[in-house]
């Protein structure tokens, strides 16, 4: 019988060879004369140890990692098809103690499966939650969903089912559904991981979302910047359409839901609901003035739900287990788990599913390992470009959003940026303003000018010129584009830039301990 | 700009049409064809959409991704996000600058590569990361990236 051989599809893997490698495997395997059954599956997460590849034994499934295009022959030498011992041997998968400290709900199948395969999907408790949504009345999916707890990942952290009991409520003769998948923020890559690894999952928690609202088409807003995503997400629509998971017939209940994927065209800015709405009516990505809210007038001038994809992602799993299940996880109104996303200068870099709870320091040095570089982690970003600087004297806060808003923090999308010692931080400052400048839509003066205006300042900073006087005048700044900003481009970016001059003034050139 | 370019975009405006919120999906099928958005269709486009010129253009220019020139051979771009600074993309930014000798958005000499900026190729466990065409790269240092515009340059 051919032995199951899993090597990963997803982009990072394959950005470190992952496609080589299979192509040697395969070649080898012929070679050799050995039936191997080659499955490019989505990414455990471990990315220090990509390509990781995987052997079906009747043990279960054995790990080798990182393995190189020119360590094939010598895995086939060592017979690692039979899970033997081999340098690369990282033992039986599911016993890797990082995966096994871990609470993967949303990720439960990334990884496991091969992500267009609907039967593979059906097989690892695949559209449960959509049969059971099926069973129910709009209102009812909608309370399970408001049970769960579940905030919006994206980054506003704002009720999912409160957003779609709007849009339930809402009288239209057609509605939406919109995932936002233009995961812009440095540092995260959840979303990728979902739409490559276990893309069937999306369409899914879309599917149901669509049934609870009363919704006929669905829109997944791709950032161009993910060309392989685009490919599989493809692949797995077309898989589910054939299925009669998608269409004018949903499994026989003559519910209707079409699905397509739309590409960005590399705009930050359209990560935020209304622009990326602008966006997919073929115009500017400028952001709209709210109300009225999207979910009442959006795509098109119709209710529309506008969720990322983890939140979507994470909706199958509620509806399959209940609201209950999912509420248990987590501390005080941060419920479920969040997928963490480590980057930067750490070690062991790769996807965390914790409960929220789970402090930094666990994440930078248990999972993390501590830096890359061996040098003392000096700052952390935690949440994207918009995000805080954190320095070591808050790495005990727990992964919560309440206990982030009350250090001057946010948690974003789960993205953990981490840098040593080398890091300037004033150069950090001038960076935040510089991208907003980069990114502002330009509708409104704080965010178009104010983001020009503070990477001059910050440079007169840098250069020491006229020096209290500019530090009184970026604060200034950064008060005005926090209150006066259209959207959370202008409003958040003093985020970064007053967190590092508070946090770390000596790269200010003021007194430590005394941020002016 | 060659009259097949022409033709082909006339294709794409035909299938696109009736799309609803046409304007991005046709603006990607353009360039995927022809490598850019050439300025010379934006009246056809509006034609076929009815939208003004000056719309187009306001769209075309919005979006870092689209172009209205034709690129080198092969477009490298660069991430610029935290998470790659916190690896050394910049040290790498000024090598292949001062390698290629270009600036963002210019061409070589040798019309092989167009250098660009990106900002996140959800790479970040990868860091630092580049993209050449529609691969994505990780850990790219010095070495690799020779490499890299090593193979840009023979294909």
């Amino acid at each position: 019988m051919a032995i199951n051989v899993y090597v990963p599809r997803d982009s990072s893997a394959l950005s470190l060879g992952a496609h080589k490698v299979a192509a040697n495997i395969q070649a080898e395997a012929l070679r050799r004369g050995i039936e191997i059954n080659l499955i490019r599956n989505g990414s455990r997460g471990l990315f220090w140890l990509e390509t990781m590849v995987e052997v079906a034994t009747a043990k279960g499934r054995v790990a080798y990692g990182p393995v190189m295009p020119k360590d094939v022959a010598s895995l086939f030498d060592a017979d690692f098809t039979q899970g033997a011992a081999h340098p690369l041997n990282l033992g039986l998968t599911d016993e890797i103690e990082w995966l096994k400290k871990q609470e993967r709900l949303t990720f439960v199948r990334v990884g496991i499966t091969d992500p267009v395969s609907v039967e593979d999907y059906v097989s690892h408790d695949g559209f449960k939650g959509l049969k059971n949504a099926l069973a129910k009345s709009g209102a009812e999916i909608v309370k399970e969903v408001t049970d769960s707890g579940l905030r919006g990942r994206g980054g506003a952290a704002f009720p999912t089912g409160i957003k779609w009991n709007t849009v339930l409520n809402a009288p239209a003769d057609q509605k939406y559904i919109v995932c936002n998948a233009d995961e812009g923020d440095s540092g995260t890559y959840s979303d990728r991981m979902i739409m490559e690894g276990d893309p069937l999952v999306l369409v899914e928690g879309m599917t149901i979302a669509s049934l609870a609202v009363g919704a006929t088409q669905g829109y997944i807003y791709l950032r161009s910047e993910y060309p392989d995503a685009l490919v599989t997400l493809n692949e797995a629509i077309a898989n589910a359409y054939q299925a009669g998971y998608l269409g004018d017939d949903i499994c026989g209940s003559g519910k209707r839901f079409h699905l397509e994927v739309r590409r960005a065209a590399g705009a930050y800015v359209c990560g935020e609901e209304t622009s990326l709405l602008e966006s997919l009516e073929g115009k500017r990505g400028l952001v709209r003035f709210k109300p009225p809210l999207p979910a009442i007038e959006g795509l098109f001038g119709k209710p529309t739900v506008v969720n990322n994809v983890i939140s979507l992602a994470t909706v199958p799993i509620i509806l399959d287990k209940g609201g209950k299940f999912y509420q248990d996880f987590g501390m005080g109104r941060s419920r479920g788990t969040l997928p963490i996303q480590l980057a930067g200068n750490i070690k062991q870099c790769g996807l965390v599913e914790k409960a929220f709870g789970v402090t930094l320091r666990e994440l930078l040095y248990d999972f993390g390992g501590g830096s890359a570089s061996g040098k003392p982690i000096r700052a952390v970003q935690v949440g994207g470009p918009l995000g805080a600087f954190l320095p070591e004297s808050q790495f005990d806060t727990p992964l919560d959003y309440e206990k982030f808003t009350e250090i001057w923090a946010v948690l974003g999308h789960g993205g953990i940026v981490a840098f040593d010692e080398t890091v300037d931080m004033a150069k950090m400052a001038r960076y935040a303003f510089e991208f907003c400048a980069v990114e502002s839509c330009g509708k409104c003066t704080p965010c178009r000018i104010g983001s020009t205006r503070g990477v001059e300042v910050m440079d007169k900073i840098i250069a020491g010129e006229d020096h209290a006087k500019n530090i009184t005048l970026v604060r200034d700044l950064s008060d005005t584009m926090l209150n006066g900003s259209l959207c959370a481009l202008g409003g958040m970016t003093p985020f970064p830039v007053l967190s590092a001059m508070n946090h770390f003034p000596e790269d200010f050139g003021l007194q430590k301990g005394k941020a002016a | 700009m060659l009259d097949e370019n022409l033709v082909s975009i006339d294709k794409h405006i035909e299938t696109h049409v009736n799309v609803p919120g046409a304007l991005m999906p046709l603006l990607h099928a353009i360039q995927d064809d022809v490598g850019y958005v050439p300025e010379s269709a934006y009246t056809r486009i509006a034609k076929a959409l009815n939208l003004s010129v000056a719309e187009v253009h306001g769209v075309v220019s919005f979006y870092h991704h689209f172009r209205t020139h034709a690129p080198g051979k092969h477009i490298l771009q660069l991430c610029r996000a935290e998470s790659c600074q916190a690896m050394g993309s910049e040290a790498l930014e000024s090598y292949v600058k001062k390698t290629l000798g270009v600036d963002y958005h210019q061409t070589t000499a040798d019309g092989a590569i167009t250098l660009e900026p990106i900002y996140c190729l959800g790479n970040c466990a990868c860091s630092p990361a580049v993209l050449i065409d529609d691969q994505v790269c990780g850990r790219v240092d010095i070495d690799r990236m020779n490499e890299i515009i090593a193979e840009a340059r023979r294909a």
